[in-house]
């Protein structure tokens, strides 16, 4: 088995009352070369700079070789850092910021005195050596002849390659990476893509690579962590990742997804889209589960040859492939073929059992703590919302006083009283209008399954949730109210122990 | 009839008409007087007499060092203050600085009036009797006083434009606080340094109203050397403002003032 160089034991970040990393354990392999893999504000960065130092996590364990350095200080970690905006030190030259960490270094020299008895000194390297170092950094990244360039005189690709050179010069057990070719070009962008892999088996250390851009993560990783709101999704190869999605969220943020809701009707058979598929994975019958295809796993056929037929309502080009959008009943699918279709075409589609992924949802429905207001309203979610108390008690009425009776008349003022809020997926609306609904929020994810969108609302002051189902197309951080009917507002009591402590 | 046209350099003739009676013409004057005796003929008598007489030599020299005590003692205050006022992440630090700031919006005569009568009150005690005729001290006290924000100041903007990140990359590549200090923040606040520098030394050598109003007049700097002159003899007056014309000059060129770079000396407030 494979060397364990880090370690993160239940890691968990507070910035304030901020949780931005919520409880992650993980390991890296000694010499591999890891991503983490998220969109911005998942935590990835963080997560990063707590290996780095220059964050101390809020409890858990940072284990450097099974040694534990979760409170030791940036420059006591045998760990250097590419920073995203490279961070290179502007009233230097070249060779001057490459020598920096070298300077600083001290290192343990072995001699031998008179009576030859051995004796160690720490001392610092010398001239020679700073230079012969950071003259093969240099050469590393194809950057000979630079030493006496100022910084400023230097484009954005080379002072990307200084920042690098001034990293692995002190040759660091491990190369952290923040996001290093965001400021690139796409072109540029490739080629340091191919130079940094290069580099890395060359170099045989352990790379720890940030970034956003899953194709970027794809092409140059051993291992992938994408994570999400500070959570581990999933870890795996990139082929795994891709090909064996562990949750919608994965499937959908790495290469394009059909994402539709589906039934377990039987063992490896599932019921989407009105039509019973044969799979591969194996779920309970009558399990309500998230069904992913890839667009390049549908093949198309004549149309009484498919599992499904359709009409194609799109084409695009791709360059590579075709961008093939078919209409199958009140559905819609994305196909990527080599193959050209004509808009208005029939078409027929077969997915192989194997292509078809399954997922425990990981939404059935919305819960929330609640408590009951003054005048039988309820607060949940960061809102306050009409609600029906009488059914917290089965036959029961409120009287003009606003107390409710029981059926056998008994009076009980329900101010404060604390209830178990449940909200169906398919009972919340939103609008642009501000006092449309009981709260506020912006939009924090859509995923598109098929033939309606699955959307959460997330509101600013205690981040609750809303997550629900609409067919409307609504934008990314949209700012919207959320609208719960009174009668989808489904109430219980919590349980007694509680109120009795009170 | 035909408009003058108007064009950008047009707007520059306020300016050009301001530079040639306030900067222009009294600099030819004042070139004139100081090499002209009192019949008005050229000579060079005071120049000569000025750098014959060891009173007006000693009070250039005891000018530079009183402004060179006064500068030291503001680095040192305004530097640390500067430092954890840029890098605190306080969401209050506005206010902090306008805490050091704001004593520059009241009337410079009367904080320097109300410091004296301070130093009156405390050399009461027996205690700090020592007060009464400690005039450099108090001149030193009152400099520093006055002059501390215009240190504060360009330290702050210049250490608030460096990007944290440098600190994190030192740390990174194994430099300690020391090292990082040294090496990373001195280097770049050095251009905060030096305007702040010039901004407290050269109005510490001729601001005469501090040294005048708490040295009891036994402090005399060059800039009350040049206003007695000017009472009684302009030619010689005028030979000692262009000897501090030129001390400046000098000292503007050490400190590396001329050069084209960006000016830090703007302040936010």
């Amino acid at each position: 088995m494979a060397e364990h160089i880090i370690e993160l034991k239940g890691v968990t970040k507070y910035f304030g009352e901020n949780l931005i990393i919520d409880n992650m354990s993980f390991y890296v392999n000694k010499g591999e070369f890891i991503t983490f893999l998220g969109p911005s504000g998942c935590g990835k960065t963080t997560t990063l700079r707590m290996i780095a130092g220059f964050e101390l996590p809020t409890s858990g364990q940072i284990l450097l070789n099974g040694k534990d350095i979760s409170s030791l200080p940036p420059n006591k970690r045998p760990v250097n850092t590419v920073f995203q905006r490279y961070a290179l030190f502007p009233h230097l030259n070249v060779y001057e910021n490459i020598a920096f960490g070298l300077k600083c270094k001290r290192v343990i020299n072995t001699y031998r005195n008179d009576k030859g008895e051995e004796y160690t000194k720490k001392e610092r390297l010398t001239k020679k050596e700073i230079a012969a170092k950071v003259k093969k950094a240099l050469e590393i990244v194809d950057l000979e002849g630079f030493e006496k360039r100022s910084i400023s005189t230097l484009s954005g690709g080379q002072q990307q390659r200084v920042a690098i050179a001034r990293a692995i010069v002190n040759e660091p057990e491990i190369l952290l990476l923040d996001e290093p070719l965001g400021a690139l070009d796409l072109k540029m962008r490739k080629e340091m893509q191919i130079e940094l892999k290069k580099m890395h088996k060359r170099l045989g250390i352990t790379f720890i690579y940030v970034t956003h851009d899953q194709e970027e993560a794809l092409t140059m990783s051993d291992t992938v962590v994408v994570m999400s709101d500070g959570v581990v999704q999933q870890i795996g190869t990139p082929t795994d990742v891709y090909n064996e999605p562990a949750n919608t969220f994965v499937a959908d943020f790495i290469g394009e997804s059909n994402i539709m809701n589906g039934t377990v009707v039987g063992q490896h058979k599932v019921r989407f889209c009105g039509k019973d598929f044969a799979c591969v994975d194996d779920f309970p019958v009558n399990e309500p589960v998230d069904v992913v295809v890839r667009p390049e796993d549908i093949r198309m056929c004549a149309p009484e040859d498919g599992m499904l037929t359709g009409e194609v309502i799109s084409v695009v080009f791709k360059g590579i492939h075709y961008e093939i959008t078919v209409q199958v009943g009140k559905y819609e699918f994305v196909i990527n073929s080599t193959e050209c279709r004509k808009v208005g075409e029939k078409i027929g589609m077969k997915i192989a059992p194997d292509e078809i992924h399954l997922m425990k949802p990981k939404f059935t429905t919305n819960v929330y703590d609640g408590i009951i207001t003054k005048h039988n309203t309820v607060r949940f979610g960061d809102g306050e919302w009409e609600c029906d108390v009488t059914s917290l008690y089965p036959g029961s009425h409120i009287d003009e006083e606003e107390y409710l009776i029981t059926k056998e008349g008994e009076k009980i003022d329900l101010t404060d009283t604390e209830v178990r809020v449940e909200v169906g997926l398919n009972d919340i609306t939103i609008s642009d209008e501000e006092d449309a609904g009981g709260v506020m929020g912006h939009i924090i994810s859509i995923i598109y399954k098929g033939d309606h969108y699955r959307l959460i609302v997330r509101t600013e002051e205690n981040e609750e949730d809303f997550v629900f189902s609409t067919e409307d197309l609504w934008n990314e951080n949209d700012y919207v109210s959320v609208i719960i009917p009174r009668d989808k507002i489904k109430l219980t009591l919590k349980p007694k122990g509680k109120e009795d402590e009170a | 009839m035909k408009l003058p046209r108007f064009s950008r350099k047009t707007l520059c003739i306020p300016y050009a008409v301001f530079l040639v009676f306030f900067v222009i013409i009294p600099m030819c004057v004042i070139l004139f007087y100081a090499f002209t005796d009192r019949q008005m003929h050229f000579s060079f008598s005071n120049f000569l007499r000025f750098f014959s007489d060891p009173t007006k030599l000693s009070t250039i020299v005891y000018s530079i060092v009183i402004a060179l005590i006064t500068t030291v003692i503001c680095l040192v205050i305004a530097y640390p203050v500067a430092l954890i006022l840029a890098r605190s992440k306080l969401k209050k630090k506005f206010v902090i600085l306008m805490l050091f700031v704001l004593p520059m919006w009241i009337n410079f005569v009367l904080r320097v009036n109300a410091l004296r009568e301070l130093f009156n009150l405390l050399s009461q005690s027996e205690a700090l009797s020592w007060l009464e005729n400690a005039n450099i001290f108090k001149t030193i006290v009152g400099m520093v006083y006055d002059f501390l924000p215009f240190m504060i100041l360009p330290l702050y903007t210049t250490m608030l434009k460096i990007d944290t990140s440098l600190y994190e990359a030192s740390a990174d590549l194994g430099g300690n606080a020391f090292t990082t200090f040294f090496r990373i923040t001195l280097p770049l606040s050095m251009p905060g340094i030096m305007s702040g520098v010039t901004m407290v030394f050269l109005p510490s050598m001729t601001n005469y109203v501090v040294s005048d109003m708490l040295g009891n007049a036994k402090v005399t700097i060059i800039g009350k050397f040049i206003y007695e002159y000017f009472g009684s003899d302009w030619h010689m007056g005028s030979m000692v403002a262009l000897v501090l014309l030129i001390v400046v000059f000098v000292s503007t060129l050490l400190s590396g003032g001329f050069k084209s770079e960006e000016n830090v000396r703007g302040t936010n407030l």
